[in-house]
């Protein structure tokens, strides 16, 4: 299958600071790849590379089969896109501001406008504030309007740059069922955040960025898989109870003090405390630390989320 | 979130989303309408967002209401003080016609120019600063579209502004003094009918001015993310370029500037019309449409928009 979207050694240079640095990625067709990294890591010039908005000093990007930014005229049509948050006119409606990127739309056909413009709308739910001004639109508004704008014709794919930066939990998890409903409908989608939370649960591919490179990419559940759950025991019978791990087949027993950590790997959390207390050891705390992604990304980007600079 | 509207299929179809083989593309949408028709389309929406922004809407009063506080000026002040000579200023006591006229050599100094400075400062430094530049180049429009789009309309909301400059200046000045035939510079005198037809060929002769130094701004637009800094910059180049053309001492310049013949325009008033000058004056224009538009395109075609 060809990709959705695909770089080779995609590379942008700003001077002597290297924004993005031979970045292979891969976006499968159909797939709702989640590119994730700390504010700064490259993700937005990467995206305006891929849509032809920015030059790469190096490097290739293939959309949809075709080369950018030389076959963007045939390419950007089946494309939507919200690129570094919203952008409107201030003084214009929500709904004058998508009839100014329809009309802009050399495919897009003008007798069917409005009708598409209020689905657009609806779809994004701010049907009811169409004719208000995007100046008097919250923050959150102003991110469904630009997923909005992303909609306005059928799309193979989207493209959305931190559609969530500065939502509410409610505005969050709205975004998040509308690229998790778009997704089953079979749009490739690249939603780009610094906050892996808000968009893990829909993605089922993952890209991970950090000061420019890319440090992890493939199928999510495959890179939550390589991290392994484990679990911190607190007994004052270290030696007896590294003795039980061991012979319940976990790896990785290491005593420190009062505690024992080591890897669960298949055993279940309640079998090794029942096994435990039968062979005499005294259980004062058992910490289960399941895979998270969180943790697996903190690990990837080294520093946490605002660094990387 | 409501559901999506049936009728309104948000995605495309399963057939088209799979997708092209190795080395065969999906085939592009194809275009609903015409290219004209698309292109009529996004003027539109051009010349609305232009003129539906009050600022515009404020300084279209401005430029209107020169004319009438001319006219209001000249009509109360004594008549002994009305000094004799050739300026059209002085003709309006006479005939209301003249107020479109002396409004228009008035204006073509400052508040033309400042008008177009402000335009062509939206233009693409202004969607460049509030991030809507980038919004247009991803639907796609193609850059060269773009960039031809912005210009005409830049063009149309001058020949507006021009003409609102003349139709504030007929109206004010029928007014409070009648129209009248008009009295040539030459000493012949022009039925109404043929007068009118005489306005609207200087309305196109600043127009042409203005279409030149909308040029400029254009390239000056794509130089900065700034509209303020646009429109300061346009407004300067303007300004410097009349202060000059009044240096004798830079004759030698003066052919170079855009400026030179403008006020060429009362040319228009001879009866025969005397065209060299005003002839002159288009070539000048021309040559700086030319310059400037290859300017701001090889400034735009390649530009990295990150705003």
């Amino acid at each position: 299958m060809t990709p959705a979207l695909a770089t080779a050694g995609l590379t942008k240079r700003f001077g002597s600071q290297t924004a993005v640095d031979g970045i292979d990625l891969e976006v499968p067709s159909g797939a709702v790849y989640g590119f994730l990294g700390p504010n700064g890591s490259g993700k937005t010039t990467t995206i305006r590379m891929a849509l032809g908005l920015v030059r790469p000093t190096a490097g290739t990007v293939t959309l949809l089969g075709r080369p950018m930014p030389g076959d963007l005229r045939e390419v950007l049509p089946r494309v939507g896109a919200l690129v570094e948050g919203p952008a409107f006119h201030p003084y214009l409606s929500g709904r004058a501001n998508l009839a100014r990127l329809d009309a802009a739309d050399r495919y897009a056909d003008p007798r069917t406008a409005r009708r598409r413009i209020d689905g657009a709308l609806d779809r994004v739910g701010l049907l009811h504030a169409a004719t208000k001004r995007y100046r008097a639109y919250s923050l959150g508004m102003r991110q469904r309007l630009g997923i909005a704008a992303a909609l306005l014709v059928p799309r193979e794919m989207l493209v959305l740059d931190e559609p969530t930066n500065g939502l509410d939990p409610q505005g969050t998890r709205e975004v998040r069922q509308l690229i998790a409903s778009l997704g089953t409908e079979g749009v490739t989608i690249v939603v780009s955040s610094h906050l892996l939370s808000e968009v893990e649960q829909v993605c089922t591919h993952l890209g991970v960025m950090r000061t420019g490179r890319l440090v992890a990419q493939g199928r999510a559940d495959e890179l939550r898989a390589s991290r392994q759950t484990s679990v911190r025991l607190a007994t004052p019978d270290v030696t007896a109870a590294a003795a039980v791990m061991e012979r319940l087949g976990l790896t990785g027993v290491t005593s420190a003090g009062e505690s024992v950590t080591a890897v669960l790997g298949d055993v279940a959390s309640e079998h090794l405390v029942a096994t435990l207390v039968g062979a005499g050891v005294a259980v004062r705390e058992l910490v289960v630390n399941r895979a998270r992604l969180e943790d697996l990304f903190i690990e990837l980007t080294g520093e946490g989320f605002d660094a990387g600079r | 979130m409501p559901a999506a509207d049936p009728a309104f299929p948000t995605t495309a179809v399963p057939d088209e989303v799979a997708p092209a083989a190795p080395g065969v593309a999906a085939a592009a949408p194809t275009p609903a309408t015409s290219g004209t028709a698309a292109w009529l389309r996004l003027l539109r929406s051009e010349m609305r967002l232009m003129l539906s922004r009050r600022r515009n809407q404020a300084g279209l009063g401005v430029l209107a209401a020169i004319p009438v506080v001319m006219a209001i000026a000249v009509k109360i002040a004594n008549p002994s003080d009305q000094h004799q000579g050739e300026s059209f200023l002085s003709s309006i006591i006479g005939n209301g016609y003249f107020v479109a006229l002396a409004a228009l050599v008035v204006e073509i100094g400052l508040f033309l120019p400042l008008a177009v400075a402000m335009l062509s400062g939206d233009a693409l430094a202004g969607e460049a600063q509030i991030g809507t530049l980038r919004g247009l180049l991803v639907v796609p429009v193609a850059r060269a579209r773009l960039l031809v789009t912005k210009y005409v309309a830049l063009v149309l909301g001058s020949f507006l502004g021009v003409l609102v400059v003349a139709v504030a200046g007929l109206v004010a000045g029928g007014v409070l003094f009648g129209l009248h035939p008009v009295a040539t510079l030459s000493g012949t005198t022009l039925a109404l009918p043929v007068a009118l037809w005489r306005l609207l060929l200087v309305v196109l002769y600043v127009t042409a001015f203005l279409a030149a130094l909308s040029a400029l701004g254009l390239f000056v637009s794509t130089l900065t993310e700034q509209p303020l800094g646009a429109t300061v910059a346009v407004a300067i180049i303007s300004t410097t370029m009349w202060i000059l053309d009044t240096i004798p001492q830079l004759a030698w310049l003066h052919p170079w500037l855009l400026v030179d013949k403008q006020v060429a325009l009362a040319d228009m008033l001879r009866d025969p019309v005397y065209w060299p000058s005003m002839r002159l004056g288009l070539l000048t224009d021309l040559a700086y449409v030319v310059v400037f538009l290859l300017a701001a395109w090889a400034r735009f075609a390649d530009k990295d928009v990150s705003g």
